[in-house]
């Protein structure tokens, strides 16, 4: 039992330094800067710029969380502090079901209904011409996403709070929404900072449903309707050519280095936080 | 004006609930809209004959069976790993010592891993042992995802179990062993949950066995062959130009969806079972 408990702590250095391993190769072949900040992406001409694909992974995630955020923020207070067991019995379903459907479906949908609605009728508004497989349809796909994440993190965040403090603001002549905007938002700020983070991981790691809306083009996305080619879609897109070459093998591996290193960062960071706030109000 | 910003809010925040519950529905109204039409007996008991990928007949049982048998083989695994770790960081160590802490830390970012990572991982250790594309190296990656899951859900339930109990099993003299099979047996209900939870993670997550599971047109008889699955299947019969296939992929969909609301539901009533009786 020891021993199993001990090799599942060393998972995450296992992981961590294979990709490392793997991607030593094309960290002697260029430097770090070349492979960050130029997006030539010519990997049988030996070209290895990472640029466009990491500019497509944030804006993707920004635009996600930009979408996500503000109705998952009213719907989990609402939750925690207005609805009732009715409500609740029926909404937590929902969000759980949410989480669980298979990015697959998610994809699914979205080629199915945001990516015509984005090319017959978004964007002709702002531009000449869109597939509608763009930034914005894999932002829209992935703050579907990612709303369950937030919901259950920012529930659990307000419910943290305990009652006692929301009555002592109430006994100070503060009205409900008072307490909620004053006190218990306020409070809430760190556990709010950490939920959301936690999907910014989440949402730069998704792979399928992404790919299947994003248009993987290598260029530079200029507007939210051209397609866009996240990290992820990236290495799923590439696993079978890249056999061919070494160096190609390596820069995939480091793109899975970067993604890993990045996802691991905040996830210890925001857990680390939400951690806290439990042990402090729980005991 | 106070009461008018109250009322505002609270105005956006039905709005906001009934917008992602309608999300929920538009979602499932489409997949099974889109999927239902063809959706045949053919689709789920026949494996893909020659021309299936050119709109001829065939089904999609290939891709059914081998994500069963992935599935089954994973949980095997997992399970295999995560219930003694979970038993061991509850009962063995203190509940709440450093060791049991740093545990639970890790498993929370390894849960926070993205699959592709556990993908490309698992493909770099197949490559490493010189394991092909196979049901064997699906098994693999695929356990890495659903550890976490499992660890984290076993931990939960295991914290529920009263402190009463186990003193009470040491004062009757048993032993480690006893009293960790009767753990087991006290939270098996749970345990059930966690397999739930992790059959239905791993069964829809396309990512991890993109290059290390493989996909093939026949049913795998031994671990070394390789697998089709659910979400692949999907996945590339969408990426025909030909409408039949196109169609088909979306009653592949449907079909993958129909099997996670049956085990989120079945998760829910085992759920509400344990409640009802340990409360």
């Amino acid at each position: 039992m020891l021993i199993l408990t001990l090799f599942c702590l060393l998972i995450l250095v296992i992981i961590g330094s294979g990709l490392l391993v793997k991607s030593i190769p094309i960290l002697q072949e260029k430097s770090l800067w070349e492979l960050l900040a130029t997006s030539n992406w010519r990997p049988f001409k030996g070209d290895f710029g990472f640029l466009a694909f990491i500019l497509s992974t944030l804006y993707v995630t920004f635009l996600a969380i930009i979408i996500a955020l503000p109705p998952s923020f009213l719907a989990s207070i609402y939750f925690s502090e207005y609805a009732n067991e009715r409500i609740k019995r029926f909404f937590s379903p929902v969000v759980d079901l949410m989480a669980g459907i298979p990015p697959v479906i998610y994809g699914v949908w979205g080629m199915l209904t945001v990516v015509p609605l984005i090319s017959e009728r978004i964007a002709p508004k702002f531009v000449d011409f869109s597939t509608g497989y763009s930034v914005l349809a894999g932002g829209i796909v992935l703050s579907i996403m990612i709303i369950p994440i937030i919901i259950s993190i920012l529930t659990e965040v307000f419910n943290a709070i305990p009652k006692s403090t929301r009555e002592a603001s109430m006994s100070l002549g503060a009205t409900k929404w008072e307490t909620i905007k004053k006190v218990v938002v306020r409070k809430s700020l760190p556990g709010i900072i950490a939920g959301v983070v936690l999907a910014i991981s989440r949402a730069f790691g998704e792979t399928i449903a992404v790919l299947m809306v994003c248009g993987n083009y290598t260029d530079l996305p200029k507007t939210i309707f051209d397609a866009c080619y996240p990290l992820p879609a990236l290495i799923a897109n590439n696993y079978g050519e890249m056999m061919s070459l070494p160096s190609y093998e390596s820069a995939l591996m480091f793109s899975a280095l970067i993604l890993f290193v990045i996802i691991v960062m905040f996830n210890a960071a925001s857990r680390l936080v939400l951690n806290k706030i439990n042990s402090r109000y729980q005991l | 004006m106070r009461k008018f910003e109250e009322r505002f809010f609270k105005a956006l925040m039905v709005i906001s609930i009934i917008t992602i519950i309608s999300v929920l529905f538009y979602i499932l109204f489409i997949i099974v809209q889109k999927g239902f039409p063809s959706l045949s007996w053919e689709m789920v008991s026949k494996v893909p004959s020659g021309g299936y990928y050119l709109g001829k007949e065939g089904g999609i049982l290939n891709a059914i069976v081998g994500s069963l048998l992935l599935m089954v083989g994973s949980v095997i695994i997992s399970l295999a790993i995560s219930l003694p770790v979970a038993l061991y960081i509850n009962f063995i160590i203190h509940k709440s010592s450093k060791l049991s802490n740093l545990l639970r830390f890790t498993f929370d970012i390894l849960f926070g891993i993205p699959s592709i990572v556990y993908g490309a991982f698992g493909f770099m250790l197949m490559i490493y042992f010189g394991i092909q594309a196979s049901l064997l190296g699906g098994i693999i990656a695929v356990s890495f995802l659903i550890i976490p899951i499992l660890v984290r859900s076993i931990d939960e339930v295991a914290g529920f179990v009263p402190k009463e109990l186990i003193e009470a099993l040491q004062s009757l003299g048993a032993t480690r062993f006893e009293i960790l099979k009767v753990v087991v047996k006290q939270i098996a209900p749970g345990i059930t949950t966690a397999i739930i939870l992790a059959f239905g993670r791993g069964i829809g997550d396309a990512s991890t066995v993109l290059f290390t599971a493989g996909f093939t047109d026949s049913i795998p008889t031994s671990l070394s062959q390789p697998a089709a699955t659910l979400p692949l299947a999907i996945f590339f019969q969408l990426g025909s130009p030909i409408a039949e296939v196109q169609n088909r992929a979306y009653s592949a969909a449907l079909i993958l969806t129909v099997i996670i609301l049956a085990l989120s539901l079945s998760a829910r009533f085992i759920n509400s079972k344990i409640s009802k009786s340990n409360l």
